[in-house]
């Protein structure tokens, strides 16, 4: 265990300076995903010091904790439970924090089957713009009262507020994981992934490279054997390294750094795009990955007309991150505003204009 | 814009008196005749929603049959300043959709195409006047459905849904409505279309379909929903448990969660409402239990045969006095259809009934019961709780005959307790009916002023003239400092009926 310490008020202080001087801060924890978005340029700070596990009783499903603490420190404690974060966070580097995972709202291989980041969002505190603490959601299942700002904290990257605490929903770790390995084309792949999750089977992966379709099933024990049996396919034994991999980008693939890593998000059953470059498919096709050197304009041409987007992983293009509408950016604009009135919270980490 | 400010704003198109011949005329001037309906007579119907206790005829009712014409609508109401309610099928029980004698009333109820099933992507494109059931209907014959399913989902729309984030009896395991959509499509204050969310898994920037999920008409007009379906499980099978005690009833609930099991619903009722169901609908429950836990587990034919075995053992080392499992799909019926009938059987015993919707941390269900019970003596009347006990969420239904003098005014003051009483014990006054007008006070003791100023905040970012569905969701700081010195003063809530707009 790491030092568990509550530094709410330091940190509302020091956003609440910053507010009066108008100086712009540059939120940081880990520093794992700060290679995501843009770069900010403002004070430092840092919200690793405040950290440790707040709440969390098994049997509620519910874990509360600062935002700094380390994410696999939280789930040394959940797996000590037979839990799970059933999002299966990547955490790109040892010093992952649940702030930094929470406000970048990444999610792993299960993402399609068992939700993202957001999904498990139950409540929130966080420090807005002008330095006041403020709690919204909770730690209940269902809570519709006010407005859901704790799920808009997913992905805002700490641009609309400071993240303090996030409570999550937590599940049960599988009884039983067998992965299968099947040879296709990535055509095939897609068209075979579809028509098995109009199965009720307990399907947490689904992921093509270099001509294999790796399956997860994981669950109760019975339904994930019958449902290998239904499949066929080979199985891939001591699974558990390679889906860390495939969630870390530790596959090869990825260590291939002469060309621009593009993340593209596209509808699951979109076809196989006509782009020069090498691909691999996770979230069962909703998330494709791509070393290409092709042009960011014409690439987002593409992929949005497939009714996706693209976003730099690795790289130079600018912005980094799909580019939105200008009547959509200006309601964000506004959004941003009515928590931040000072823009000073991680300005312009999304767009440059955000 | 100020604080206070954005106060005024509100304050102001609650107390506004549009002309409402002028409007009418500038109404017809850009729409067809008929979608203007601004008669006594045709005004009836839409005066009240599931929350039939408030009523009030709206200014006017606007029935689009396009989006365009949704968007004239809007264009023309903000350029005269007059607020919008929106409303789907009418069936919310916490008056989102009430109207006021100073807006126009937006029905959505002719949008009721199914525009397209993308089986490949299993998916649904709907117009907001769908039935949440109807979903389901036209995508059985390919083995999917739509998970969410509100007890009222034979009527209730889904642009409702989502404007309520409506839950149901399977949350626990498929989610709340925001789990379960991915793309909207919404018409804004001032009739610009706009795109919410996408096709893809996520959308660049903002989580707007977060935000607008469960916003209660305040941030847009819903007109298109692309809702995610699921492959329908294989078998589904339902645990009846009978306890002597609440207390062992409401342990049991946590240690079938603690046993590593997510059902597929996990539903309480207690002793009132077991005997008022089994009078009604004669589903054979155990009349003398104290509680029965009704436990779904769905999945493959494996699955529910492993997780039936799990469920059974557990309920017996928790001490059920009884445990039946479903021997098939016309006993599971059975099973479910005194919960299904818990709301009608209300009727049979009392003249009106008045649900709340509390959300509380599941270890908390025994002391929350027992503090309602006590409730019950104190206000002098009758209580049956029926809730779905996977979720913490509460449906106590107050039982009252509004033809009494002030009996309303006490359940509701009972309700508001009721709502206290959960937030002291870590939850929430609404997990899926919304706040609408009927817990707009209990806000005010959910939320400090700093968080409702920040609502309000984001409310001005959607709707700066404050125009859509005014007074609903979120109070006002001077509404919550009347609220805090009558609950003072009185410790009791004699609002006449207008405030409550």
């Amino acid at each position: 265990m790491t030092t568990s310490a509550d530094q709410t008020e330091q940190l509302t202080e020091r956003v609440r300076a910053a507010f009066e001087s108008k100086s712009p801060l540059k939120l940081t924890g880990g520093g794992t995903k700060a290679f995501l978005g843009e770069q900010v340029e403002g004070d430092t700070l840092d919200v690793t010091g405040h950290a440790g596990v707040v709440n969390y009783e098994p049997g509620e499903l519910v874990m509360t904790a600062r935002a700094g603490t380390p994410l696999s420190e939280l789930e040394a404690v959940l797996e000590a439970e037979g839990q799970m974060l059933a999002f299966e966070p990547p955490h790109y580097g040892d010093n992952a924090t649940l702030g930094g995972t929470i406000a970048s709202g990444v999610s792993g291989p299960a993402r399609p089957f068992t939700g993202a980041a957001r999904d498990f969002v139950l409540g929130t505190r966080i420090v807005n713009g002008q330095g006041q603490a403020l709690r919204f959601g909770g730690e209940v299942m269902k809570n519709v009262a006010g407005y859901d700002l704790s799920r808009l904290m997913a992905g805002a990257y700490g641009t609309l507020g400071v993240l303090l605490d996030i409570s999550l929903k937590v599940l049960p770790l599988p009884r039983t994981q067998i992965t299968r390995v099947f040879e296709h084309g990535p055509s095939e792949a897609l068209t075979q992934i579809s028509d098995w999750q109009r199965k009720p089977w307990p399907i947490t992966g689904a992921y093509w490279e270099d001509g294999k379709t790796y399956l997860r099933l994981a669950g109760a024990t019975s339904p994930v054997e019958s449902a290998c049996e239904k499949l066929g396919g080979e199985t891939l034994d001591d699974d558990k390294p390679f889906w860390r991999d495939v969630r870390e980008q530790q596959r090869p693939f990825f260590s291939n750094a002469d060309k621009p890593l593009w993340r593209l998000s596209l509808p699951p059953a979109a076809p196989m795009l006509d782009i020069d470059g090498d691909c691999v498919i996770d979230w069962g096709g909703a998330q494709r990955w791509l070393a290409s050197d092709i042009d960011a304009v014409a690439l987002r041409r593409i992929v949005k007309d497939e009714g996706g987007h693209a976003s730099l992983y690795r790289g130079d293009a600018s912005p980094r991150f799909h580019p939105i509408g200008e009547s959509m950016l200006a309601l964000q604009q506004r959004l941003k505003r009515s928590m931040d009135p000072a823009g000073i919270l991680n300005p312009g980490r999304i767009y440059p204009e955000l | 814009m100020a604080d206070a400010a954005i106060a005024d704003a509100a304050e102001k198109v609650l107390a506004s008196r549009p002309d409402k011949a002028q409007l009418i005329d500038k109404l017809v001037a850009e729409l067809p005749e008929h979608v203007v309906l601004h008669a006594e007579e045709d005004l009836r119907p839409f005066e009240c929603d599931g929350l039939s206790a408030y009523r009030q005829l709206p200014m006017i009712v606007i029935l689009p049959e396009t989006i365009d014409q949704v968007q004239t609508a809007m264009r023309v109401c903000h350029a005269n300043d007059v607020a919008v309610v929106a409303r789907g099928a009418g069936t919310g029980l916490s008056g989102g959709a009430l109207p006021m004698d100073n807006g126009v009333l937006l029905s959505l109820a002719k949008f009721k195409q199914i525009l397209d099933i993308d089986t490949e992507n299993r998916r649904a494109t709907v117009q907001p006047g769908v039935r949440n059931l109807a979903i389901s209907e036209a995508v059985s014959h390919l083995g999917l459905y739509y998970a969410p399913d509100p007890s009222s989902q034979i009527a209730c729309s889904i642009g409702g849904n989502v404007a309520e984030n409506s839950g149901g009896v399977h949350c626990l395991k498929y989610g709340l409505t925001t789990h379960n959509i991915v793309q909207l499509e919404i018409v804004t204050v001032d009739g610009e279309r706009m795109t919410i969310g996408s096709e893809a898994m996520d959308t660049p920037g903002y989580d707007l379909l977060a935000l607008m999920t469960g916003s209660e008409g305040l941030l847009g007009v819903i007109v298109e929903v692309v809702v995610k379906l699921l492959p329908k499980p294989e078998r589904a099978q339902v645990v009846l448990a009978a306890f002597d005690d609440v207390r062992k009833a409401g342990d049991a609930v946590a240690a079938i969660i603690q046993a590593g099991i997510i059902p597929a619903g996990l539903e309480m009722l207690d002793s009132p409402a077991i005997i008022a169901t089994e009078e009604f609908v004669h589903a054979d429950y155990p009349t003398d239990a104290a509680a029965i836990l009704l436990c779904e587990v769905d999945g493959t034919h494996a699955e529910v045969d492993e997780h039936i075995a799990d469920v059974t053992a557990v309920v017996e080392r928790e001490g059920a006095t009884e445990v039946r499992v479903s021997r098939d799909d016309a006993e599971r019926a059975v099973f479910w259809a005194g919960r299904k009938a818990a709301f009608p059987a209300m009727g049979r015993i009392s003249p009106d009934y008045y649900c709340m919707d509390g959300t509380i941390p599941r270890k908390a269900l025994a002391d929350v019961l027992i503090g309602i019970g006590e409730l019950s003596k104190k206000y002098g009347q009758r209580v049956a709780n029926v809730f779905h006990a996977g979720d913490g969420n509460l449906h106590p239904l107050i039982l009252y005959d509004a033809n009494i003098e002030g009996e309303l005014e006490r359940t509701e003051e009972f309700g508001g307790a009721i709502c206290e009483l959960c937030l002291e014990h870590g939850g929430t006054i609404t997990g899926e009916h919304g706040v609408g007008v009927e817990k707009i006070d209990q806000m005010c003791v959910q939320f400090p002023p700093d968080e409702l100023t920040q609502f309000h905040a984001v409310k001005n970012a959607f709707d700066d003239k404050g125009l859509l569905n005014p007074g609903k969701a979120v109070p006002t700081l001077h509404r919550c400092a009347e609220f805090g010195a009558m609950h003072v003063h009185n410790g009791e809530l004699p609002f006449p009926e207008l405030e409550r707009l």
